[in-house]
């Protein structure tokens, strides 16, 4: 059996003892106050004692060394925050070398990924790590030579002093550098400046990935590890009412069987034989609960929104006046199902209990939580667990809750033995946390001349929370406005899905304004222009996103597809701002024989300055054909209580052929960068769905697309 | 169990397993090839696709008992770090987000490009179509496997 073990604690330790005569500098990258900088001594890092959450050392040989605390989940992040930090060092990129850090609480405050928050939290401090070391570099040199800093440049981790024609290397600087104290304040770059940042740059993992490297949880093999599944309950709002094992204990290379809360655990020496023999369990469950199905949810959806009572969210001036006084009053109803997330690795989890403390291995959004939340379940201190961070093979969210880690460390507990839990795709499917299922009510009033003068939105959702986000466009737009939600609370899971609510509510929304436009006589683009003209001349409430910017990027998209002038095309349009990104979406849509067949989808995207092409881009695109492809074909239903849809024999995912172009354009702004993780994820349904509707006339208002009734007899087509 | 002679990646390495254990799981459990992944376990997503004598197979739903003399390849065997010229488009174009779908991905690619050397676009969308990425890196895929196809010149 091979054994593998990621980087962190050990690489860690090694680069601390490599650079004894180099420059260490530890910084925060995620403390709430700016800040702190410290030129460190390898020795008292390597015994724990330094209160930074980020380090950059440069060796004497010239190697430079970022630590990224944050989960890589495909987002990129590993390759961009050392980008930024690489930008104002003026470091050779071809020797910035990146290291995935372990868990510390202590030093990494905002350890997660989630939220699309990661760049905008960390950009200020990225940057200011780079600029101290720069400066150090540089005042090294200067000192050397007995010349005046100013008059020093730096490229590609050299410093020059052109006047006499004398380089030097950051590595036989680095010493000497590290003997220097801190500036105050140090000057960062003038963006225009940028020579990596905005430039296209590879994940710095490809390697590993191309060649088949052990990066991920999946992947985390140890001598003498035991491998277990756990059969959870198959139905929501069920519980084991009795286990007969006897027949899995005693199949081949089986070492336990245990039950703990509603899990029967199987643990043996391989995955196969540990599989296999959780197939000979014989459980009974017996009702805990509502036992539900997608039946179920349908009555009670149209029964709650009926309900007198609901949660208002907002509300601005008098609705109900303006829905008395309407010229035209247009009407329309959405629904969502629940869906899993999917991340092609599927949850697992590598746990050692000992008498001396907890060892944590494997794939987590929120390594933090993971380890609190096990240090709770113990009844042990946080500081008894070390958590070391695998690659994640896609989250979406899943992996934000902590319950798949809880379930190892309790198994290994019970069984003293190190353990992996692995989950199937079928217990990944089957086994909750879903996207919540929602349905929306919206109404529109219009007066005669085709002005909205009325909005209400109430939403239904199952275990959703708020299923409105009350604040969106068009709020602040509209006169009289009234945004309410109610939530049935259910024993089917649910959790954050990528892009949370509004993966859904955006599609909700933006054919909704679709329709309304239709009903208002009027261009959809230039609908939603209109309204957010007025919003700036005469806003109504609070107004929480950026006018100009929403213009911006409906602008460009409607430039770049040529909107109003493809002839032959239909196309639809949509905008959303979400996750302090805005992003509009033009599909083109032609008939084929008879079938719509989606050609191009056009993403005009404004996330401030974008750091890293390559990532920003293909961030887009996959946001688009996550988006698309949800909307399209994933559905998933419930029958007593259990999951239909449990493998991608029965569950659909978006596949190659299906998605058609897509072609990003970023706004060209200068503005500090936001996230790209989620943003353009919610546009995508509602531009495809309008640009269907101009194609074939039918309006689709539920997902998946493909069956809806009014898609019968529509053959969707494939691109070729 | 039984003892099960296999040739992988030219090198001869025995299994004492069960008759019925899926190759995958005989590639992770018992010979620390981890670079083939498991999805699905219904040969439905592709990452844990492998050569069985050159054609891409889906190494979940392979008996260990079924293979016999065939020789297989996986991602560790396609090349000498990463040099097979579909491992090389896949780092020049930036495939990878995620990377967990990759390794089937780039052995789908390999397989088709050794039976197919200059695909049409049909063909390349034909032989991908059945490889799951959740990601959505499938632009990348397509831009990859052509420009592979054109380093095989």
């Amino acid at each position: 059996m091979s054994t593998h073990t990621t980087t962190s604690r050990r690489n860690f330790l090694k680069i601390s003892g490599t650079i004894t005569s180099g420059l260490l500098l530890g910084f925060n990258m995620s403390e709430t106050e700016a800040g702190g900088l410290s030129i460190i001594d390898p020795e008292n890092l390597a015994a724990g004692e330094i209160p930074f959450n980020s380090y950059l050392s440069i060796s004497p040989d010239g190697l430079i060394t970022i630590f990224s605390p944050n989960p890589e989940v495909g987002q990129n992040i590993k390759t961009s925050f050392p980008m930024i930090v690489a930008e104002e060092l003026d470091a050779d990129w071809a020797r910035v070398h990146v290291v995935q850090a372990a868990l510390d609480t202590k030093k990494y405050e905002r350890q997660l990924t989630g939220g699309s928050g990661a760049i905008p939290h960390s950009w200020e401090r990225l940057r200011k790590a780079g600029a101290t070391a720069r400066y150090l570099l540089t005042e090294a040199a200067a000192k050397r030579w007995g010349v005046p800093a100013s008059s020093l440049t730096t490229e590609k981790s050299v410093v020059t002093h052109s006047e006499t024609n004398r380089s030097l290397g950051y590595g036989e600087l680095a010493a000497e550098a590290a003997a220097l104290s801190i500036p105050a304040e140090v000057k960062l770059k003038d963006k225009k400046d940028f020579k990596l940042i905005g430039t296209a740059v590879r994940n710095v993992d490809n390697q590993d990935i191309i060649t088949g490297k052990p990066i991920f949880g999946m992947d985390f093999y140890r001598e003498g590890m035991l491998f277990a599944m756990i059969q959870r309950p198959v139905a929501f709002g069920t519980k084991i009412k009795s286990v007969d094992a006897a027949a899995a204990k005693a199949m081949p290379g089986i070492t336990d069987v245990v039950t703990f809360k509603n899990n029967v655990a199987v643990v043996g020496k391989s995955t196969w034989q540990v599989n296999k023999a959780r197939k000979a369990l014989k459980i009974e469950y017996e009702p805990d609960g509502a036992i539900e199905s997608t039946a179920d949810h349908d009555r009670l959806f149209k029964e709650l929104l009926d309900k007198p009572e609901a949660t208002q969210r907002r509300k601005d001036g008098d609705v109900e006046a303006a829905f008395k006084s309407a010229a035209k009053v247009v009407r329309s109803e959405f629904q969502c199902p629940f869906l899993p997330h999917n991340p092609m690795e599927p949850m697992n989890f590598f746990a050692h209990v000992r008498e001396d403390g907890v060892e944590l291995v494997g794939p987590t959004q929120t390594p933090d939580l993971a380890r609190n939340e096990t240090a709770k379940l113990l009844g042990i201190a946080p500081d008894k667990i070390t958590l070391e961070l695998t690659r994640l093979g896609g989250g979406f969210g899943r992996r934000l809750k902590a319950d798949y880690v809880l379930e190892a460390a309790e198994l290994s507990s019970i069984i003293k033995a190190p353990v992996k839990v692995i989950w199937t795709r079928e217990d990944d499917m089957g086994g909750g946390s879903y996207r919540p299922a929602v349905r929306y009510r919206f109404e529109a009033s219009l007066d005669a001349s085709g002005n909205m003068t009325g909005y209400r939105l109430r939403g239904v959702g199952i275990n959703a929370g708020n299923s409105t986000r009350e604040d969106n466009f068009p709020s602040g737009a509209v006169d009289n406005l009234l945004i309410e939600s109610i939530e049935h609370k259910s024993p089917i899971t649910t959790g954050a899905w990528r892009a949370p609510i509004t993966n859904f509510l955006a599609f909700a929304e933006q054919s909704f304004l679709d329709e309304v436009a239709l009903a208002a006589g009027q261009d959809p683009v230039q609908f939603r222009l209109k309204l957010l003209d007025r919003a700036k001349t005469s806003p109504v409430g609070a107004i929480k996103y950026d006018i100009d910017r929403m213009k911006g990027v409906i602008q460009l998209a409607a430039d770049k597809s040529g909107w109003g002038t493809r002839k032959g095309l239909s196309q639809g349009f949509s905008v959303y701002f979400s996750h302090r990104s805005y992003v509009a979406q033009v599909a083109d849509v032609e008939m084929k024989q008879g079938k719509p067949v989606i050609q191009k989808i056009h993403a005009a995207v404004d996330c401030g300055i974008v750091v890293n092409q390559s990532g920003a881009r293909q961030q887009v695109r996959g946001g688009v054909v996550d988006g698309m492809g949800h909307a399209m074909f994933s559905n998933l239903t419930f029958k007593d209580g259990a999951a239909e849809q449990r493998n991608f024999n029965a569950f659909r995912l978006i596949r190659l052929k299906e998605v058609p172009e897509v072609d990003v354009h970023f706004v060209d702004n200068g503005i500090d960068p936001t996230g790209l993780g989620e943003p353009a994820l919610p546009p995508t349904g509602a531009a495809v769905s309008n640009a269907i509707f101009k194609a074939t006339g039918k309006r689709l208002r539920s997902q998946p697309f493909v069956l809806q009734e009014e898609l019968k007899g529509v053959k969707l087509g494939e691109r070729m | 169990m039984a003892t099960y002679k296999l040739k992988i990646n030219g090198k001869a390495l025995e299994a004492d397993v069960d008759a019925d254990t899926p190759l995958l799981w005989v590639l992770r459990d018992n010979l620390g090839l981890l670079g083939t992944k498991f999805g699905c376990g219904i040969a439905q997503c592709g990452a844990c696709t492998v050569h069985l004598n050159g054609a891409a197979v889906r190494a979940c739903t392979l008996p260990v008992s079924a293979i016999g003399a065939a020789a297989i390849t996986t991602i560790e065997g396609l090349s000498e770090g990463g040099t097979h010229p579909v491992q090389q488009a896949w780092t020049e174009v930036d495939v990878p987000q995620c990377g967990y779908c990759q390794a089937g991905q780039i052995m789908t690619a390999a397989a088709l490009l050794a039976k197919t050397p200059k695909p049409t676009s049909k063909q390349i969308d034909d032989a991908m179509h059945p490889n799951l990425c959740r990601c959505g890196t499938y632009h990348r895929i397509r831009e990859a496997v052509t420009l592979a196809s054109n380093k095989m010149k």
